[in-house]
């Protein structure tokens, strides 16, 4: 881990970013902002580690829990909204086995993601799924398509 | 021979149609049959930015000399033969291509600032500079000062394109004339509002026009740093930002001595983090400098104490799209177009229950009808057009009798909604409006940043009454306790998002007071969305037994034996509609 964050470091340094981007590079290394990665960000730049946690906790992008293996990005946009993407989300939960307020499944597999809108509102309803994006998805294509992660 | 060009777009939804795979189609058929190896330069296949009728993606031009068809919906296994027939034996596939509803779709848009975006390829500087691209930019560097520049923009009459229609050149002249150094310029690419995507394509098919004209303000209000604060959710539109920023470096349009002028400036992208608030400019500014994102009171307002407490102007995308065109055709020009107040063309993002969704350029001042209807084509469900929601969680609900309306800054305001960025999301009968202000209100109160107590709280309490009500749960009062309530936090809120939040509500309690009623009183929702208030059955009669709605079922709360009745058990149904939607003879009812 600590090589990983010196190299984060060096290009922190580097471009001459701020707490916001040394985030954005930390969760593109490991999926989600460590609890370990804050408390040595912290120590070397003498940065208090709350304003990382207040930072972090302040944007809806960084997370500070690691991400299941397969990420579901469901659109919440208007477009998508009176499409029926409310259903669509009702009905991923009951696919990949969520609930509540949780995001993500107990066997670490998957993890859905609720964002404001994609900009695709066009293909509404959309649902990005490991970065792939669907459009005018159905709940039929979409069982199929979770079907086939669970079983990958 | 003539030069042939076949332009595909690959716009957020010619890409999701499958944009890539017919541009390599036709890649390889050009190649294939020898056509582009013959011409050499003279023939090309490439990509485009967004065409606007992204309902008919793949949308491809073909262009042979100066004779240029447009084909919708292609899919690759159409390419071959158009090539065969249309590029080889001059003769166009014309049932591919374009059909009265194509052309009634452009016919009443005015393309100013989207006439090369879905043109031009996007990732080539040198496509932009061949249809008179950076001569707004030379032209202002090398024969202008500062104050004429800024005397044309505030001629136009251009007014911000991000939402509160604050005039541009206005706002330019005040922060040069501000004493203190160093200044700042930064382009708001913080798309939030649910259901617009303007900038999105702006970006992604025009960049170098938004760069430019951040040079161009940069140089009027003496700025030498210009930041473009982008959302992360945007991928493709980051990439080909950051390609234009660095091929406009290279041909030396950015950076130091800009065109031997001794005029610095160079742009920086900045990552936005998921948060809505951050289109608000101080918050914005924040978010740049690494804080949370959090508005401050105004004054002193940003174009004095902005980005590091230095003087900045902070310009939407399309504001700055808009100033290259402006320079090069004169302002006169740009206020020959629009109303009285609102001058020039807005792009607008039409989505929702709408035939013909897409982003469309209209001169402000249009109405409303001519929109949905001529353009957009009428509503594709075949249902009653109910409502057309403006402004995003900010604006409010036009509904259907309203639609003679003008389209401008002012007509929208008037009926209580707002222009906003762009976003109009077409309403039907089956779109219920109490519904609909909760989904804002959830947005709102999610999004709210948390320091101003009227939005933190005041957003959270409106969002639980319009949950009750939704759940049959409302009471007697809570019309009145909402416009209330409403009042008090866009009355005391600190910023734009707290202000405008309760909009939603306030808007629909104008134009649908009937259906909150309906649900108070009655526990009915009209438009059968909400959950609590509706039940399914299976009309027996009608049922063929095909299944359909068993393998649609989440809960598994259907059964029944194939080609016979099916049987929907009431205590296990979560009502989340999957077997209405499904069901292809209708014999899911729903009360």
């Amino acid at each position: 881990m600590e090589k990983s964050f010196n190299k984060i470091l060096k290009s922190h340094k580097e471009s001459n970013g701020s707490i916001i981007s040394l985030l954005q590079q930390i969760q593109n290394e490991f999926g989600y902002i460590p609890e370990k990665a804050v408390f040595w960000f912290s120590n070397i730049l003498d940065i208090p580690a709350s304003r990382f946690f207040g930072t972090a906790t302040f944007y809806a992008q960084f997370n500070l829990k690691p991400r299941g293996k397969n990420i579901i990005t469901a659109c919440c946009g208007t477009a998508c909204h009176v499409r029926g993407g409310d259903r669509l989300i009702n009905n991923i939960k009951n696919e990949i086995g969520l609930s509540g307020e949780e995001k993500t499944t107990g066997d670490r597999k998957f993890t859905l993601e609720q964002v404001a809108c994609v900009g695709a509102c066009s293909a509404a309803p959309v649902v990005i799924i490991n970065e792939k994006v669907y459009g005018k998805i159905t709940p039929e294509k979409l069982k199929k398509e979770i079907k086939a992660l669970k079983e990958s | 021979m003539e030069k042939i060009r076949v332009k595909v777009c690959m716009g957020p939804a010619g890409i999701l149609a499958g944009g890539a795979q017919v541009l390599s189609a036709f890649e390889k058929e050009l190649k294939d049959k020898k056509i582009c190896v013959e011409l050499k330069s003279g023939c090309s296949a490439h990509k485009v930015g967004c065409r606007g009728l992204c309902a008919k993606d793949v949308l491809v031009e073909v262009a042979i000399g100066d004779n240029k068809t447009s084909y919708q919906s292609i899919k690759p296994e159409m390419v071959q033969r158009i090539v065969e027939e249309h590029i080889i034996g001059g003769k166009p596939v014309a049932e591919w291509g374009e059909d009265q509803n194509y052309r009634n779709f452009f016919k009443k848009q005015v393309k100013v600032l989207l006439s090369d975006c879905g043109e031009i390829d996007p990732e080539d500087i040198n496509a932009y500079i061949a249809v008179h691209g950076y001569e707004a930019a030379t032209k202002v560097l090398t024969s202008m000062t500062p104050e004429e520049t800024i005397k044309i923009v505030e001629d136009s009459g251009i007014r911000g394109r991000g939402g509160a229609g604050f005039p541009t050149g206005y706002k330019w002249k005040q922060c040069r004339r501000d004493p203190n150094e160093p200044k700042y310029i930064i382009c708001n690419a913080d798309e939030g509002d649910p259901g617009a995507f303007m900038d999105r394509a702006v970006i992604e098919g025009n960049p170098h026009s938004v760069i430019e004209g951040m040079i161009i303000g940069a140089y009027a209000i003496g700025s030498h740093d210009g930041y473009v604060y982008i959302r992360a959710e945007y991928p493709l539109a980051v990439e080909r930002l950051e390609m234009a920023i660095t091929q406009s470096r290279q041909a030396g349009f950015l950076g130091k001595n800009i065109l031997g002028t001794g005029f610095d400036f160079d742009i920086k992208i900045n990552l936005g983090a998921g948060a809505f608030v951050c289109g608000e400019s101080t918050a914005l500014m924040r978010s740049i400098e690494g804080k949370r994102g959090m508005p401050r009171p105004t004054p002193p307002r940003s174009v004095n104490k902005g980005l590091w407490g230095k003087p900045t102007v902070l310009n939407n995308v399309e504001t700055f799209a808009n100033i290259p065109y402006i320079i090069r055709n004169g302002a006169k020009w740009f206020a020959s177009y629009g109303t009285e107040k609102s001058k020039g063309t807005k792009v607008f993002a039409l989505t929702g229950k709408i035939k013909n969704p897409g982003l469309i350029e209209v001169p402000m001042g249009i109405t409303m009808k001519e929109i949905i209807y001529d353009i957009g084509g009428g509503i594709d469900s075949g249902k009653k057009l109910k409502a057309v929601q403006t402004g995003g969680p900010s604006g409010g609900c036009i509904p259907a009798s309203l639609m003679d309306i003008k389209v401008d800054f002012e007509s929208l305001a008037e009926v209580g909604s707002i222009v906003g960025s762009g976003g109009m999301i077409v309403l039907d009968e089956d779109d219920c409006m109490v519904s609909m202000a909760k989904y804002f209100l959830q947005f709102t109160q999610d999004e709210s940043c948390g320091k101003c107590v009227p939005c933190r709280i005041g957003t959270k309490r409106l969002y639980e009454i319009l949950e009750r009500i939704t759940k049959g749960k409302g009471k007697e009062n809570d019309i009145d306790l909402l416009q209330e309530l409403g009042k008090d936090v866009a009355d005391a809120s600190l910023c734009g998002l707290g202000q405008s939040a309760p909009n939603p509500i306030i808007s629909t309690i104008k134009y649908f007071r009937e259906e909150y009623e309906a649900h108070i009183f009655h526990k009915k929702c009209p438009a059968k969305v909400c959950r609590d208030l509706v039940t399914y059955s299976i009309i027996e009669k009608v049922c063929k037994g095909c299944g359909a709605c068993i393998r649609a079922c989440p809960v598994n709360a259907i059964s029944g034996e194939k080609k016979k009745p099916h049987k929907l058990n009431q205590e296990t149904c979560i009502r989340c509609g999957s077997c209405f939607d499904v069901c292809k003879f209708k014999s899911v009812g729903r009360e």
